[in-house]
């Protein structure tokens, strides 16, 4: 199985979010990331999806979506040629200030920023792909992680 | 324009859309609605004994006409009651929209008294459903709710109407016309897609027609007859699709599937082209998927994308809706010569046909034969329960029209057939109509003789009752080394439980019991002439079994027949 990545366009109303997860929990899939914003039309949202499935749930769980009366428009991204970031807080350990100065070296070298002091942590932002945002954890998984937050894939496709 | 209130709007609009019918139960929060309904001369509101009965009702009624069915339920219990039968609509694409009170608006999440998210609990189970929050978004709501549940691949669409709701004003302006940007079926066949069945049913040997429920749903039956009859194709249809051709012609090879004939089933494994109409592969027909139709190009044509390579891998698929595809492609199609084809059928219909032990003991199957033979010339329509009887009902009945065969093929819904039976004598007063029922489903929705006999509706309820859950005992007979565990409902077969026949005359219904074989046909004239419900109650063997049978799993050739 792999990850997928679906993005639909629905309407901006109440329930739309749950007949769409509703999709995946009656199939018993679970959703790894999924993220909701308006679009240019404030009566449209946009819903990036990323889970896991076989190639075959994963049509028929397109072919569902396409059905459901408030969606608009499905976008299979897997692999296509999109742009996609993300966005992440990691709150890293930073007890002893060699730890402190090994892990502002490891945030200047990865482009990321700190957003937050702590007495014994610090906070750090990033955006970009999956592929960073990885990198980036592990990168500061030595000094101890003591929390993450992840907004989930957006993306667009090229043009 | 003067302000009207929410019930009136509703009403007005259920009339704007025709509603004649309304199946429902009132309740607390539908008060006001009820009010305004007590005044409305245009619409006749059907009192059912519980809401699962109100919902098959409405359910058998839109099976029976075509039409939307209409059914309403007080909120909390009332709306939950209604769950099994949206469900049951849900699986077989039938268009009705149910109306669930609900609580006031201000009181949704808080636990209220009887207060239960029906939009929740019946999203997975419905085409589509909503919760009114504004009195003005209500005819709206309503004509969305009638085009969602009559187009494309119809289904159930739920409202539900907070008191509040019922009660605010507002200016009332039915819409005219209906556009959503994300709802638009397909209802052409692509032109390129067609012409490959074209090709395809020239290049072939061996074709046949598997069609199913959406050509009844699409009124395509006559579309589907002449394709049939003009390729010259031999046709199986799904229990679903009884009655879309008509069974007494020579390319008819009956119902396919795990009680299909042995001929259908030979059929499929055999074809080297089979043309799905309206059907979608259901586990109840395609039995083992890996040994399905080995030989075989699939063409599916089905209005529902989704529907598309579900289960079956298709080679030509047409994304449509049945009548208008049909009538393209009988623009193009071609009489061939399948004289071998039609043959080797021939020989698989004389060797091994629908058989069943006709000796002196009173046998369910000789029952529907008799039906079948007494009624075949008049406008009949048979309801089902479900199991056995459903079964029996379906091999030994002849179908020859649609909108005939009224049965619950997608959940199995115990309990279905009676008020789906009122339900279609309503919609079809004229016709004669039959519930065949089991001993063990009649009594799932058995309150709703109470209506059935104050409205006078003459629905012959047949019970082919064998004092068991015959369908389960026998599989606990086939495959349980004939551990019957719990699913005895009369040990004794002379002292009744119920006695159906003094149940009936308590609800001011006709009763007659039959236990010979020889007062069968005396029984079913008896029930004709009554103007009200009757039940026969046919005391039939116990142990007779449904065959042939596709034991679940295995490849549908591979049929265990009964002795005969």
């Amino acid at each position: 199985m792999e990850n997928f990545v679906i993005s639909a366009l629905v309407e901006n109303k109440f329930g739309v979010l749950a007949r769409v997860a509703g999709l995946f929990s009656a199939r018993g899939f679970n959703i790894k990331s999924l993220a909701v914003g308006e679009t240019e039309d404030p009566e449209v949202s946009r819903m990036t999806i990323v889970a896991e499935a076989d190639e075959k749930i994963l049509e028929q769980i397109k072919k569902q979506l396409n059905k459901l009366i408030n969606v608009i428009k499905v976008q299979d991204l897997t692999g296509a040629d999109c742009v996609d970031k993300e966005l992440i807080l990691i709150k890293v350990k930073s007890g002893t200030a060699k730890a402190r100065e090994k892990i502002v070296q490891v945030v200047d070298s990865m482009g990321a920023e700190i957003v937050d002091i702590g007495k014994k942590s610090v906070t750090i932002e990033e955006t970009g792909d999956e592929h960073k945002i990885n990198a980036l954890i592990e990168l500061v998984r030595p000094y101890g992680i003591l929390e993450i937050a992840r907004t989930g894939k957006i993306a667009l496709q090229s043009e | 324009m003067a302000k009207i209130t929410g019930s009136e709007i509703f009403i007005k609009s259920l009339c704007e859309e025709k509603v004649k019918h309304i199946f429902g139960y009132p309740g607390g929060v539908l008060l006001p609605l009820f009010d305004k309904l007590y005044d409305e001369k245009s619409i006749t509101f059907h009192l059912t004994r519980h809401e699962q009965g109100a919902a098959h009702a409405a359910d058998g009624y839109a099976r029976a006409t075509g039409e939307v069915g209409v059914c309403i339920a007080t909120s909390g219990p009332g709306a939950t009651n209604l769950v099994t039968g949206i469900a049951t609509a849900h699986m077989d694409s039938i268009p009705i929209v149910a109306v669930t009170g609900q609580v006031k608006s201000t009181l949704i999440g808080n636990d209220a008294f009887q207060e239960a998210d029906m939009v929740g609990i019946t999203r997975p189970i419905t085409k589509h459903n909503y919760l009114v929050k504004d009195v003005r978004d209500l005819a709206q709501t309503v004509k969305e709710a009638f085009h969602i549940a009559s187009t494309g691949r119809p289904g159930p669409v739920l409202i539900d109407l907070p008191v509040d709701v019922q009660l605010a004003e507002a200016d009332f302006k039915y819409p005219k016309t209906i556009d959503m940007k994300s709802y638009k079926p397909t209802y052409e066949g692509h032109a390129g897609q067609i012409k490959k069945i074209v090709k395809a049913i020239e290049k072939s040997e061996k074709p046949l027609i598997y069609a199913g429920g959406g050509v009844i749903l699409s009124d395509a039956s006559g579309e589907l007859t002449a394709f049939a009859k003009k390729a010259n194709i031999p046709i199986t249809t799904t229990m679903m699709g009884l009655g879309a051709f008509p069974q007494n012609n020579k390319l008819d090879l009956g119902m396919l599937g795990m009680h299909g004939t042995a001929y259908a089933n030979l059929a499929v494994q055999e074809a080297d082209l089979i043309i799905a109409i309206g059907a979608r592969f259901d586990d109840r027909v395609t039995g083992r998927l890996d040994t399905f139709a080995p030989n075989a190009k699939i063409v599916h044509v089905d209005i529902d994308p989704s529907s598309v390579s579900k289960n079956v891998n298709v080679d030509i698929p047409v994304i449509g809706d049945a009548k208008v595809v049909l009538k393209e492609l009988n623009k193009h199609i071609k009489k061939r010569d399948y004289s071998k084809w039609h043959n080797t059928i021939k020989k698989w219909k004389k060797e091994l046909p629908l058989t069943y032990k006709n000796d002196n003991k009173l046998r369910p199957q000789y029952v529907v034969e008799e039906i079948n033979n007494l009624t075949k010339d008049e406008n009949v329509i048979i309801a089902t329960e479900v199991g056995q009887n459903q079964m029996w009902a379906a091999q030994y009945y002849t179908y020859t029209k649609p909108r005939t065969w009224i049965s619950s093929g997608g959940l199995g819904t115990m309990g279905y057939g009676f008020p789906a039976a009122i339900g279609a004598q309503i919609g079809k007063p004229d016709a004669i109509v039959f519930d065949i029922a089991g001993d063990g489903s009649i009594q799932m929705n058995i309150q709703e003789l109470a209506m059935a006999v104050i409205e006078k509706i003459p629905v012959k309820i047949a019970i082919l009752n064998n004092g068991c859950l015959g369908m389960v005992r026998q599989w606990q007979e086939l495959f349980y080394n004939r551990r019957y565990a719990f699913t005895t409902l009369a040990e004794d077969r002379t002292n009744y439980h119920p006695d159906f026949v003094k149940l009936a005359e308590s609800y001011g219904a006709k009763g007659i019991r039959v236990t010979e074989k020889e007062d069968v046909k005396e029984a079913i004239k008896a029930s004709l002439k009554e103007k009200g419900p009757v039940i026969i109650d046919f005391i039939v063997e116990r142990e007779e079994n449904v065959f042939p049978m596709v034991p679940a799993g295995e490849s549908i050739d591979r049929m265990m027949h009964g002795l005969a």
